[in-house]
């Protein structure tokens, strides 16, 4: 299989979509004429147009509503955040308009509209830009939330995302988009991956890593150590998805290790580790053979020295630490 | 100073010379059934058969009767919470908007949205919405998705004067201009955002609209209570956003009797009783309409009770109506959140989207 960076498979999904449906377009802060501030959307401007490659002032409530109200009128617009961490400029259209239209309608408006960008730090860009809002936007009923990890994970959820008919918003990482992997080959069929449904990224028998984003890929790293190391053999499960939750999956792996490690880049305080956990206390308790534990963010604000960030992450180091609390 | 030339009397507008003997009464009685629904509205309200706010519209009337009497088949509207008169005037029904003050499940949105979130998107109303200024973006994504589609239209976007100090409505007048989208803000400009008048919280010198032109934009002001004046001017804007596809903002100057919402019924906080009893004396749209089609000829002291009567009975029994319907059953509390489990498709089966199990 062909092996694509994480920027050029959701390129080749924006691609892929703009071709199939001529109601969507790309929207945001320099999409464009700029190619996008990650190159997330280089060359689609040159290919496309004015129409369907849409560059907008820095003005985030302004044209996130703008998408909101088009998508009401059956557009379908692809909207880039240029970090997640802008979603406070807009919070009132993110919550209250997309999450709210189709509801207080009583079902006859819908908002078919995709909210994507980077989200979480890692790159020394300080407390304002490396917000981690999967779980505070999960927590509203009418979103949904993906988190995908690899380029081939990342193409299939934004093809289903641009398709489906609710607000989808989709958290990528800046550190991602220069990760390879490979990437189905679009001759070979249309590469969807479904909303909801976790991956199992490693097959483990001793305990269960479980997390989303950027983490699965720390979660693989410290795998790999702890087998080599401490002949401890950890499944690794990708969620994927936050809302809707493959709570199936989830417990499944439970069943199976008996040792759950959650590890989340968001801060603990009322994250997704802790709606996880509670959901393996209601639904697998009889089956853990310790406590359900975590690896976040260490819970301050983004740190900018970069000599520390990683240590505010959850880093393999950080994993082991935690698995070997349990072994 | 306002772009468009004062005409003397409005009337001689050609959007107003064209106008039918039955159009005018069509208008007097939607400003009927507007003011009576809120009326019976108020009464229930009072007996405590509703939940939450109730943002009356009365003395408003001819804005939303004036305004959306132009829209044609491209034309759509928005609003925000203040939104019974919008409602009514696009063309939805008195029993959907009653049961839903009700919270009844026959309500426009099943009971789930209520007196601020009533939608009708066969018609083009795209609803009222409950933060302020929170739909002037939603508005500017309706002109695009009509400009997009290559239809000839716009879309009326309402707000109140306290809206236009939100910075969403600020960023919405920047992209309208600068991406030439063909909408109209209309500012409902009553005097009192909520209870602060418009002098204590808007910085400004003449009106509330010049503010256009800091954004190359062009702007109007309307005197509210003559109808024929708000079509003239309304209509000029709207040939701008379909011929052109260039916005406007219109401040429409007007009156609400009652408070921001019933649950500041004491508006004689904020304004004295002598400026309310002027403005009901002799700036009410529905009794200066009344007057002037008596004084035209068009209507009859009688055919004009006759109508307001009928209004009346039709407010009564639509309160009858929402009385009568049903509540929601507590299991539909689940619905329409999620088109695809609404729909039950392939993907509603995959992960889950309710946390309360």
């Amino acid at each position: 299989m062909r092996e694509l960076l994480y920027r050029h498979a959701i390129r080749e999904a924006l691609d892929e979509e703009l071709a199939r449906d001529e109601n969507v377009v790309v929207m945001g802060e320099e999409v464009a004429e700029y190619n996008g501030a990650y190159k997330v959307t280089e060359g689609l401007w040159d290919k496309w147009g004015d129409k369907r490659i849409v560059d907008t002032p820095i003005s985030e409530a302004g044209f996130i509503g703008m998408g909101i109200g088009a998508s009401m009128l059956g557009v379908r617009p692809v909207m880039e955040l240029m970090f997640w961490s802008f979603h406070s400029v807009a919070f009132d259209q993110l919550v209250n308009n997309a999450a709210n239209v189709r509801y207080m309608s009583g079902g006859l408006c819908h908002c078919p509209i995709v909210m994507r960008g980077p989200a979480n730090g890692g790159t020394a860009v300080g407390a304002t830009h490396s917000h981690c809002p999967e779980g505070l936007f999960a927590a509203f009923p009418g979103l949904k939330v993906c988190s995908p990890a690899t380029p081939a994970d990342v193409k299939g959820l934004m093809k289903t995302a641009i398709r489906d008919n609710d607000p989808v918003y989709v958290m990528e990482n800046t550190l991602l988009y220069g990760t390879k992997g490979p990437v189905p080959d679009p001759e070979d069929g249309d590469h969807l991956v479904p909303l909801g449904k976790a991956d199992i990224k490693r097959e483990g028998s001793d305990i269960s890593l479980i997390a989303h984003g950027r983490s699965v890929l720390r979660a693989l790293e410290a795998a790999e150590t702890l087998q080599s190391e401490h002949g401890i053999n950890a499944e690794v499960l990708d969620l994927r998805s936050i809302r809707p939750l493959d709570q199936q999956a989830i417990i499944d792996t439970v069943m199976k290790t008996n040792r759950v490690v959650l590890v989340d880049e968001s801060k603990p305080f009322c994250g997704v580790s802790a709606q996880i956990t509670t959901l393996i206390q209601e639904h697998a308790f009889d089956h853990l053979d310790a406590p359900v534990k975590r690896v976040c963010a260490l819970d301050a604000p983004a740190i900018y020295s970069p000599h520390i960030e990683d240590e505010q992450l959850p880093n393999p180091k950080r994993i082991i630490e935690k698995v070997l609390t349990l072994a | 100073m306002p772009p468009t030339p004062a005409l003397k009397d409005y009337a001689q507008a050609d959007v107003n010379r064209s106008l039918t003997p039955e159009d005018k009464i069509h208008f007097f009685r939607e400003m009927a059934r507007i003011r009576r629904f809120e009326q019976t509205a108020l009464k229930h309200y009072n007996g405590g058969k509703m939940g939450g706010f109730l943002h009356l519209y009365i003395g408003q009337e001819s804005v939303a009767v004036g305004t959306v009497s132009l829209c044609g088949e491209h034309d759509h509207v928005i609003t925000a919470y203040r939104c019974h008169g919008h409602a009514l005037a696009v063309g939805m029904e008195m029993n959907p908007c009653m049961a839903e003050l009700f919270g009844k499940a026959t309500g426009a949105s099943k009971g789930k949205g209520g007196s601020m979130h009533l939608f009708d998107p066969e018609n083009n109303f795209w609803g009222g919405h409950g933060i302020v200024g929170g739909q002037t973006p939603l508005g500017l994504g309706l002109a695009y998705g009509v400009k997009y589609k290559n239809q000839e239209g716009c879309c009326l976007c309402y707000l109140g004067d306290g809206a236009v100090n939100q910075g969403a409505f600020h960023e919405s007048l920047n992209i309208a201009a600068l991406f030439e989208l063909p909408v109209v803000y209309v500012i409902e400009n009553n005097g009192y955002s909520m209870g602060t008048s418009q002098t204590r919280s808007s910085a400004y010198k003449h009106c509330l609209a010049q503010r256009a032109e800091a954004y190359d934009m062009e702007w109007d002001v309307v005197n509210g209570e003559d109808l024929y004046e708000v079509r003239a001017k309304t209509q000029i804007a709207m040939e701008r956003a379909k011929k052109e596809s260039k916005p406007t903002v219109l401040e429409i100057d007007t009156y609400r009797y009652y408070g921001h919402s019933v649950a500041d019924a004491n508006a004689k906080k904020y304004r004295t009783p002598e400026e309310i009893n002027q403005y009901r004396a002799h700036h009410d749209p529905l009794r200066l309409w009344r007057r002037r089609l008596v004084e035209e000829g068009v209507l009859t002291e009688e055919q004009a009770d006759a109508i307001d009567k009928e209004a009346k009975q039709e407010a009564n029994a639509s309160a009858t109506f929402a009385i009568e319907s049903p509540a929601p059953e507590v299991a539909e509390i689940f619905d329409d959140v999620y088109w695809e489990t609404d729909n039950n498709t392939e993907a509603a089966n995959t992960g889950r989207h309710f946390f309360n199990d």
